[in-house]
């Protein structure tokens, strides 16, 4: 009883905190094979170091435009066969004991990082523009959207070196609340503050798409399944009511 | 019929009951003539077990339940699922087909049962049949909750190990139980293995014996019907009922209708969105199983979560046990207690057509409640509706509730103001 009631005490603090509120931006992805094509590169070229695609075959990459011989040529550095999938190098425990947790398998993390705050495409086109300098982290970076994140800005010498003020206050309930605001680089990188959001956005496209590929066959199956199905229920009911017009 | 084929049924017949049981189950199968929409969901369940054991056949063709880490560093089982949905042709669709199937069979089965508190169908004679519905419902949710092991991803797993958990709270047996269920101190790779086992053969055979057992009785018995009221004691000089039609070809036909109309939607589902908003796949689970990271909130699956919240709505320890252990006593009397309906039930009619006022607005509440519960299980327990009304107290009202629903339902239910029942079906 007495649990009950301090359960009941404290409940309308709890409700006040509902887990923390997650602000991601709607990340513009797009089909197009040239994002998507755009998309690979960056990929290929910034994240297939520390983290696979293990279950992303390179041939695959045909469906966005690309012949075998320009995949070979362009994107595939850590591969001898075009049916290979996108694997690395680096040893899981090796990259623990660097980094405090083995980079994920990113094949599917488009999918995996949905939540109720936005789909899995605008938590990482909102983290891949929310890293800050912070001196005080191990690779000398921070993440606004995934706080002390292991990861290091690998696209900074895209977007530049972006640092962050941090204004703390009281939350009214004896502890200190954090408000990250990131600020722009003093001197950008090799892209504006636009074309790195493109850039960012294309690899979020070819995320997405690497996530599931067969997503755009899907739904143009799915579209002819349904107008197969909605003929067939028309028929069907026709059918069903000749039978039963004797039965009252 | 030319003679020689009638030769070769003749041979049959005289070895087989064929043309018997075929009159006895479709062509000379009375069915009352007045089945509305709710009388759907019993075929729709049964096309359902039909899709999920054949695209299970398929899955198991390339699926391994091995929790081995590959040399990418990704279990054995979760690379094959995703080797199902990429490297295998066809293997996206047949998949999507299981998942969305695992969904669609609880929709189906809980309409199926609000059919039948709605028209009285598991009164007399028609006790045994919701007996086995209700046998059937648990090896469902049995079935259910060893297949979401499967994928191994993270949901996969920390859903496994709270559940199994559970049993350790039983006095005594508890502790060794868990082990017995798991095979091992965690949930691990033998976990996977007996799981993957009861998922693909044991349970199966006891669902199918169990759904030939309650359509056995069902005919056995005859169909139910909106009016609530016995076509077979009107008869006509033929000696049929007067307000039946057999079931072939009258409710193939329209069970035909009733078909397409579910692959309609089913197919939406699974071309445009499989996942389901995150409710038939969740999320998390696409990040393989991690035994050393905890995800912040584990949730089980959509058609879990009102018994989930049953559970949770205990937090109290009674008689020196812990209220974990209580927890686990109400999730499981939640379910065996829909058994007992039969008996709880005193009312002089069956229909919620002729039922008075107390039955439809405690059915009523009894229907939001259960959804309310639903909702609440998928949140933490420190959700509150618009950030103000907290969600905890609300689930163990309408947990409370929920008992209250049935265990007094035999003095309300005799107290109700009835309608007389009409002699014949009325359409």
């Amino acid at each position: 009883m007495k649990k009950l009631l301090t359960a009941l005490l404290f409940t309308p603090l709890m409700a006040l905190a509902n887990g923390p509120e997650l602000h991601l931006d709607k990340a513009p992805i797009s089909t197009e094979p040239a994002a998507l094509q755009n998309g690979a590169k960056l990929f290929v070229n910034y994240c297939l170091n520390c983290h696979g695609a293990s279950y992303m075959r390179y041939n695959r990459l045909q469906q966005i435009g690309l012949s075998e011989q320009m995949i070979k040529d362009n994107l595939m550095f850590t591969a001898d066969k075009i049916g290979e999938p996108m694997r690395i190098a680096m040893q899981r425990d090796e990259a623990k004991a660097w980094f405090g947790a083995a980079p994920p398998d990113l094949t599917v993390i488009s999918r995996s990082r949905a939540s109720e705050f936005g789909s899995g495409a605008d938590w990482l086109y909102t983290y891949l523009r929310s890293f800050y300098r912070d001196d005080a982290r191990p690779t000398g970076w921070n993440n606004k959207v995934f706080e002390n994140v292991g990861m290091p800005h690998v696209l900074y010498e895209l977007q530049g070196e972006p640092t962050a003020k941090i204004n703390e206050h009281d939350d009214g309930h004896g502890g200190k609340s954090k408000e990250i605001e990131i600020e722009a680089p003093a001197k950008p990188g090799k892209m504006t503050a636009e074309e790195y959001d493109h850039a960012v956005a294309d690899l979020v496209s070819y995320l997405v798409w690497m996530g599931e590929p067969m997503a755009e066959t899907r739904k143009s199956i799915g579209t002819a399944v349904i107008a197969f199905l909605g003929l067939l229920f028309v028929l069907s009911y026709l059918l069903k009511k000749n039978y039963w017009r004797d039965v009252h | 019929m030319t003679t020689k084929a009638q030769a070769v049924l003749d041979w049959v017949d005289a070895r087989f009951p064929l043309t018997s049981s075929i009159k006895g189950h479709l062509t000379e199968y009375y069915a009352p003539k007045n089945f509305n929409f709710w009388y759907f969901f019993g075929s729709l369940a049964l096309l359902v077990l039909v899709i999920q054991i054949v695209t299970g056949i398929f899955l198991v063709m390339h699926y391994k339940p091995d929790a081995a880490l590959n040399a990418s560093g990704i279990p054995a089982a979760f690379a094959s699922v995703e080797y199902i949905m990429r490297d295998v042709p066809g293997g996206w669709i047949i998949r999507y087909l299981h998942s969305t199937g695992a969904s669609a069979f609880f929709v189906v089965v809980y309409l199926h049962m609000f059919r039948g508190l709605l028209y009285g169908s598991y009164r007399k004679p028609r006790e045994l049949i919701w007996v086995f519905g209700t046998l059937i419902f648990l090896a469902l949710m049995a079935e259910a909750f060893m297949g979401y092991l499967l994928p191994w991803g993270q949901m996969s797993f920390w859903g496994a190990q709270v559940i199994v958990n559970l049993f350790s709270a039983i006095p005594v047996i508890g502790p060794d139980l868990s082990i017995v269920i798991r095979g091992d101190f965690v949930v691990s790779d033998a976990t996977l293995n007996r799981f993957f086992s009861f998922h693909v053969i044991a349970v199966p055979l006891i669902l199918i014996g169990l759904v030939v057992a309650h359509i056995v009785a069902l005919h056995e018995v005859g169909s139910n019907n909106p009016d609530g009221v016995e076509i077979k004691k009107k008869k006509g000089a033929d000696g049929h009922p007067l307000d039946g039609i057999p079931f072939h070809p009258y409710y193939t036909v329209k069970d035909i209708v009733g078909v397409v109309g579910f692959l309609i939607v089913f197919s939406f589902i699974v071309f445009f969105a499989p996942e389901g908003g995150g409710y038939f796949l969740e999320y998390n689970n696409f990040i393989p199983a991690d035994p050393l990271k905890t995800p912040p909130h584990i949730a089980p699956v959509w058609y879990f979560t009102p018994f989930y919240s049953l559970l949770r709505a205990m937090v109290w320890p009674l008689f020196g046990l812990d209220a974990k252990f209580w927890g686990v006593v109400a999730m499981g009397a939640g379910v065996v207690i829909l058994a007992f309906l039969p008996w709880l039930d005193r009312s002089p009619v069956k229909s919620i057509r002729y039922r008075g006022p107390i039955y439809k607005s405690l059915l009523a509440l009894f229907v939001v409640a259960f959804a309310i519960l639903g909702f609440l299980g998928t949140k933490p327990p420190s959700y509150a509706f618009f950030g103000v009304i907290p969600g905890a107290p609300v689930a163990q009202l309408f947990s409370l509730y929920y008992f209250l629903f049935f265990i007094t339902m035999p003095w309300w239910s005799k107290m109700d103001k009835c309608k007389p029942e009409p002699e014949r079906v009325t359409g």
